[in-house]
């Protein structure tokens, strides 16, 4: 019996951001025409990529289990950055400058900026730079972060609608991309771009943080609010057609769950989050450990494999 | 897909004889659309229009049960592609794969390793739903011999997978009254199944190469009286399943297609344990009603359920955690005591939060229907009287030396009365629970 098919068409595709100093290794994300694998009905040319998280200082609340694979550069972080991108396979990293904040010591922040750029220099690949999530710090920080990353292209965060004003204004300066984050709200999400789209910031570098939550902890209202969102994308809203990035390692490994049931099952919980977001349509994966980092590269090379 | 009111009164005598009960027939048509009335009401209306009326009236995508009593479940009767649309209704079933070239104590194991995958979370009972014993042998006394294991060792749904059509009648008669799924594979010839089917009144799934055979096969049964069905697409890549189940929830959906309209089973392909559990999710969420995996170490199968329980929750209620006091950290009777809502999110969050601040505290949910804390305010679900009860009543009292309670700072309104009618002193907290290790790092009682 002939099926008469029904194929979900869209005209409005996503954003292409393509992070990195060009002519060197860059990272391009977005471009879909539609739903995440779906290529009988839609272009996906840019599969999804995770970003490996690289801690500025030792990440004291990481669990055994996963600082385990890191053992030999906890204190280091460009040794950790170099370890990603030769024995991991990672093709971006995302530095997390946590170091700054007064739970890590409060490191003065030009040294901070200085951690940074020796890992740009020592691994050569496109950067996700995040804040420690103190406002008075990171926007002390940013401006001279960006400034000794010109020319990289980096994508730095996190713009909120509170606090977007600093970054914005350095990353268009300089260059960079930019994440903007809003609170599991589509209207937010939608008006934090606006905001930083009216400083005159390029929306097309805008890379959108929808929030990330854990499996189990509220993971399908990020899901779902990633679907909402890519409808209204697809349905012509440019105001959001920016790719998503998920911060999937920060969040799962939070959870008593993911850490106290064996590195096993802490790994499946950072996997299986993932996967979710990936099927919502994620574009930029933050992950942490890289046995998961692996298996969810693995799980994207066979959606995609032979149909591109 | 669901008629309209003005649909159905187009197929009513439009007559207004108000013997239904209603003034017109337009109204009757309204309260049948609303599933308020039955159509017995009327009793001028044609053959021909109960028949569309009760057509239209079946849910698009078959709601099918497998096994018996307790030891059952439904899936299928989804209305929505997305959750937010609506919600996703009968969770997909998690089948565990036990194939019959296992030793008699391997299968032992095995089955009660399946048996072991019980688990209590967020005060949902969740686990494996099902068996499925197939007969990767070849040979029908072996799987029988597994069928008996499986049959004898767990009270577990069941599923049979035998390619030999003589096989699977004699492994049904094993445990027929359990009501198992039986499974057609793509090497036998589907009629001796749908005849087993029929005869035995049991679920059937059936596999295809693509859509056009679903549907052909879907008519076959049904020609048979067969209609308990699931379909099992033998597409080689997985990203080429998840299309398939689309395009065959979308037609079942948005144009009514009955041949297609039946919930999908599927089996994970991949070797690697991880991947496997990444392609199990990926079903999961995108339209499988029965998703049946290789693997039953726990610390696969428990994320597996989880993120169900999450796809599978409805977006209209709120997930809410218990409302009582929790514990973080070691306390002692000089820790601080917050209070918030019980809507899962807000607690999960501010609990987060007390964490990261290394001060062990007192956190009390209040019962506020799961609404979030301007949420509960508003609609009065936390108000000072409310706060007050749960102070004195859950037992915090004797738990703390100190009275200083913390109030989430979108309720500071509320300090006054508070501190009045519970005699505790209030102290308010940050708005964002991203303030809370601030806070707490300088709290004194």
């Amino acid at each position: 019996m002939p099926v008469e098919i029904i194929k979900e068409r869209y005209n409005a595709p996503v954003n292409t951001v393509e992070i990195g100093r060009p002519g060197a290794k860059q990272v391009k994300i977005g471009g879909q025409t539609g739903f995440p694998f779906l290529f009988d009905e839609g272009k996906m040319p840019n599969p999804p990529v995770i970003a490996y998280e690289v801690p500025d200082c030792t990440p004291d609340d990481w669990p055994e289990g996963l600082l385990e694979p890191y053992h030999d550069c906890v204190k280091d972080p460009v040794k950790w950055a170099k370890k990603c991108a030769d024995e991991f396979g990672a093709e971006i990293l995302c530095v997390k400058a946590q170091s700054m904040h007064q739970d890590y010591g409060s490191r003065p922040v030009d040294e901070a900026v200085r951690i940074v750029r020796e890992i740009a220099d020592a691994v050569k690949l496109p950067l996700i730079v995040v804040g420690c999530g103190d406002d008075e710090r990171d926007n002390e920080f940013m401006p001279k972060l960006s400034q000794a990353l010109k020319g990289e292209n980096c994508l730095l965060g996190l713009a909120t609608q509170a606090n977007y004003k600093t970054l914005a204004a350095t990353c268009l300066v300089d260059g960079h991309f930019i994440i903007a984050d809003s609170p599991i709200d589509v209207n937010i999400a939608k008006q934090v771009n606006i905001l930083i789209g009216d400083m005159g910031f390029d929306t097309n570098k805008i890379v959108m943080h929808p929030t990330t939550t854990s499996l189990g902890y509220g993971m399908e209202y990020v899901y779902s609010i990633m679907e909402r969102s890519r409808l209204a994308a697809f349905m012509g809203d440019k105001m959001l057609a920016m790719p998503f990035i998920v911060f999937v390692g920060q969040e799962t490994w939070k959870v008593k769950e993911a850490k106290d049931f064996g590195v096993v099952q802490g790994i499946n919980w950072e996997i299986t989050t993932s996967v979710a977001m990936l099927q919502a349509g994620a574009d930029l994966i933050v992950m942490r450990h890289p046995d998961a980092a692996g298996s969810v590269k693995r799980y994207i090379a066979a959606l995609t494999g032979g149909v591109r | 897909m669901a008629l309209s009111g003005l649909d159905i009164y187009k197929l009513l005598p439009k007559t207004n004889c108000k013997e239904c009960g209603f003034a017109t027939c337009l109204a009757f048509a309204m309260a049948l659309a609303q599933k308020k009335v039955s159509l017995d009401k009327c009793p001028h209306v044609t053959a021909q229009a109960r028949q569309a009326l009760e057509s239209a009236a079946q849910p698009p995508i078959k709601l099918v049960t497998i096994g018996t009593a307790e030891a059952s479940f439904e899936v299928g009767n989804e209305t929505v592609m997305y959750r937010h649309e609506q919600k996703f209704h009968h969770p997909t079933a998690l089948g565990i794969l036990i194939e019959d070239t296992l030793s008699e104590d391997e299968l032992s194991a095995a089955v009660a390793a399946v048996n072991g995958l019980r688990f209590e979370r967020v005060g949902q009972k969740v686990g494996a739903d099902l068996i499925c014993v197939r007969n990767s042998s070849g040979y029908r006394n072996k799987f029988l011999a597994a069928v008996s294991t499986a049959d004898a060792l767990s009270r577990m749904a069941i599923a049979l997978y035998s390619d030999d059509a003589e096989s699977m009648a004699e492994a049904v008669k094993l445990c027929r009254e359990r009501r198992p799924l039986i499974i057609c594979g793509e090497k036998s010839s589907p009629d001796a199944f749908i005849a087993l089917a029929k005869e035995y009144d049991l679920p059937i799934a059936l596999t295809c190469e693509n859509l056009d055979e679903a549907a052909d096969l879907t008519a076959r049964a049904n020609a048979q009286g067969v209609s308990q069905i699931a379909l099992n697409f033998k597409n080689e890549s997985m990203s080429g399943r998840i299309q398939e189940y689309t395009y065959a929830r979308r037609a079942a959906l948005k144009k009514n297609f009955r041949p297609l309209g039946y919930p999908i089973i599927a089996f994970t392909e991949s070797a690697d344990p991880d991947l496997e559990l990444a392609e199990a999710v990926s079903y999961m969420a995108k339209y499988a009603g029965i998703v049946i995996m290789k693997n039953s170490a726990r610390e696969f199968v428990y994320p597996f359920l989880v993120a169900r329980q999450d796809i599978y929750q409805d977006p209209q209620k709120p997930v809410q955690v218990e409302p009582k006091i929790y514990e973080i950290g070691r306390v002692t009777a000089d820790s601080p005591v917050l209070v918030t809502t019980n809507f899962s999110i807000t607690y999960f969050t501010v609990a987060g939060e007390v964490e990261s601040s290394k001060v062990p505290s007192y956190v009390i949910c209040v019962d506020a229907e799961g609404m979030s804390v301007l949420t509960a305010w508003a609609a009065e679900k936390f108000t000072a009287e409310k706060i007050t009860d749960v102070l004195k009543r859950c037992g915090i009292e004797e738990m703390v030396s100190h009275r200083t309670i913390t109030l989430p700072g979108y309720v500071a309104v509320l300090s006054g009365k508070l501190e009045e009618i519970s005699g505790w002193k209030v102290s308010v907290g940050p708005r964002e629970a991203s303030g809370i290790t601030g806070y707490l790092r300088n709290w004194k009682a």
